[in-house]
């Protein structure tokens, strides 16, 4: 009696995750549907105006400005967060230096995102006036750089993984052969690792779309769809930070219409390198 | 021709020592923002960093402003944040903790079903959500049926957000157990329930432990998914159906506010402090665990 009780009670928590999805999702569209009706859904994603005078709504400069920053971050970060896979995973695996690299690499993903703005804010943007980038700073190079430096620890954790995971043997047989560790690592261990490190790339793309406040504190927060890295612009997620408080109405709705896309996009995302984690594990 | 060979050994040598050299150069490169910025919290942060920080509520904006006239350092501290932090946490714990080991002792019990899979993956997807969607969604949830915003509901936000990380390490440190573990707990007659509770869980409580602290640790330092449930008070506040601040959002109120701005530092220092230390706690913690 006890067990079937407490195997219930396993059971129910579990439905609890279920019933905590479907009350997400049934927020989101519940939310979003008057924003959709009114401006259909690919009238909403392919408007460029966001105007409150005029009740006028349309997601296409957000898209733009959030797939334009997560994009740049992740080609900001792939030469660092690729050097320290392979510091890590290749050239000083399992040695004391890689665990002090691994460690300081991971506190960086610790910091709250709020730090990070400040940071950027602070000290990054003087940086980008004095190199003449535009006359605030602000904008989607500065939000992207950023972006970059919280997504390296994601990216790189998860590919030195996959990297040190590639078997000795195979590149034993490469090394026997006369092969440069150079060598090594490009034609064995980075395309036998390939497609888990491509997984973790993915999902640090993810984590840049999402991100919310430092992205807010340096993109500019301007409605225009950006037309060079220098101009400012706004990500999906810094406008609902920034206009929740004081929506309502339609803007409230489409803001979560907004909110719907974001949740579709990094779910589609995490799909994607879950399925190709899963191939590789095969 | 033993001579061309020569050079072009030395060249694939030469190359392969100049990528290794890029390596540890990128490498060393990316570990250098962490330091700039503890740097740049410590150094604009350090003189702020005292008793009253800890003890005092944060200043109005008047305040502030007639201390910045007479050159005086800003009064206050951002007691109400820390009170408003643990409280939510507290909140959020005790909300994810339980139902998160119950699932995650569920799925490693149950470990190849097709709902079990289906559980995972959703534990997945809710964990990708990003922080400001599970915002604005709680606001729907608790915000509006309430009308007002509530520690409750940024607790309720951050539990959303702690779940799929308990889940997975409660998962994963069961399953890390021997089997004959449970099994000699049910061969001396213990009920299925008792050899859970009173077997695999102390087992595996290490790494319960630790998942809950990173968890804790995680979501301590988040602003956005706060700022549309918690929005912020500048009293301290015990009462879970009321606005409350909390330490990020403290940050995020003296960075709107000029006359408040020299406190930003102080209290980001501490908020890294504090998240990176609860951090380095669990994972020693966990490095002890493993090995013994």
């Amino acid at each position: 009696m006890k067990d079937k009780i407490f195997k219930i009670l396993l059971l129910s928590a579990s439905c609890l995750i279920l019933l905590l999805t479907a009350g997400v999702i049934y927020a989101l569209i519940s939310q979003s549907i008057s924003a959709f009706s009114e401006f259909g859904f690919f009238g909403f994603i392919s408007s460029g105006e966001w105007d409150s005078q005029n009740d006028v709504y349309g997601a296409l400069p957000f898209i733009t400005g959030t797939l334009m920053t997560a994009v740049l971050a992740l080609l900001f970060c792939i030469p660092f967060s690729l050097s320290v896979a392979l510091f890590n995973g290749e050239y000083f695996r399992g040695r004391k230096i890689a665990t002090v690299v691994s460690s300081v690499v991971d506190l960086l993903a610790g910091i709250p995102s709020i730090v990070f703005g400040l940071w950027g804010f602070y000290v990054l943007r003087p940086v980008l006036i004095d190199m003449g980038v535009n006359a605030q700073g602000f904008g989607v190079l500065l939000a992207s750089i950023v972006l970059a430096i919280m997504i390296i620890a994601y990216a790189s954790s998860l590919s030195t993984e996959f990297i040190s995971m590639v078997p000795n043997e195979l590149k034993e047989g490469a090394y026997s052969l006369g092969a440069t560790n150079l060598e090594v690592i490009r034609s064995v261990s980075l395309p036998t690792a390939w497609s888990g490190i491509f997984a973790s790339y993915i999902l640090a793309l993810g984590r840049a779309l999402g991100e919310t406040m430092a992205v807010t504190m340096l993109i500019g927060n301007t409605n225009n769809i950006p037309q060079s890295l220098a101009d400012t612009g706004n990500t999906m997620a810094s406008l609902i930070a920034n206009q929740f408080g004081e929506a309502s109405g339609l803007k409230l709705s489409s803001l979560m219409a907004l909110g719907l896309l974001l949740f579709l996009i990094t779910a589609a995302i995490n799909f994607v390198a879950k399925n190709v984690m899963k191939f590789v594990s095969r | 021709m033993t001579k061309k060979i020569h050079t072009k050994t030395e060249y694939r040598k030469a190359k392969d020592k100049l990528f290794f050299g890029i390596v540890c150069l990128f490498s060393a490169l990316t570990m250098i923002p962490l330091f700039l910025i503890i740097w740049e919290l410590l150094k604009r942060g350090y003189k702020q960093f005292n008793l009253d920080l800890f003890t005092k509520i944060a200043p109005t904006s008047m305040d502030a402003m007639f201390a910045k006239m007479s050159g005086d350092a800003i009064p206050g501290g951002i007691l109400n944040g820390l009170t408003g932090t643990l409280l939510m946490l507290v909140l959020a714990t005790i909300m994810a903790i339980p139902v998160g080991i119950l699932t995650g002792i569920y799925l490693a019990e149950k470990p190849k079903g097709k709902f079990s899979s289906i559980i995972r993956n959703l534990s997945d997807l809710l964990q990708g959500i990003p922080s400001i969607v599970i915002g604005v969604i709680v606001y729907f949830w608790v915000v509006k049926p309430m009308y007002s915003f509530s520690a409750l509901a940024g607790g309720v936000a951050l539990a959303i957000m702690m779940l799929p990380m308990i889940i997975r390490s409660t998962e994963e440190s069961v399953k890390m157990l021997p089997a004959s573990l449970k099994e000699a707990g049910l061969a001396l007659g213990g009920s299925y329930t008792t050899v859970i509770l009173r077997v695999l869980l102390p087992s595996a409580f290490g790494g319960l432990f630790t998942g809950s602290l990173l968890a804790v640790s995680r979501v301590m330092g988040e602003t956005a998914p706060l700022l549309v449930t918690a929005l912020g008070a500048s009293a301290i506040n015990w009462d879970i159906t009321q606005p409350t601040s909390a330490v990020p959002l403290l940050i995020w109120e003296f960075y709107n506010d000029p006359n408040l701005s020299s406190l930003i530092w102080a209290t980001s220092l501490l908020l890294l402090l504090i998240v990176l230390g609860t951090n380095l706690i669990a994972k020693s913690i966990s490095r002890k665990w493993k090995i013994q």
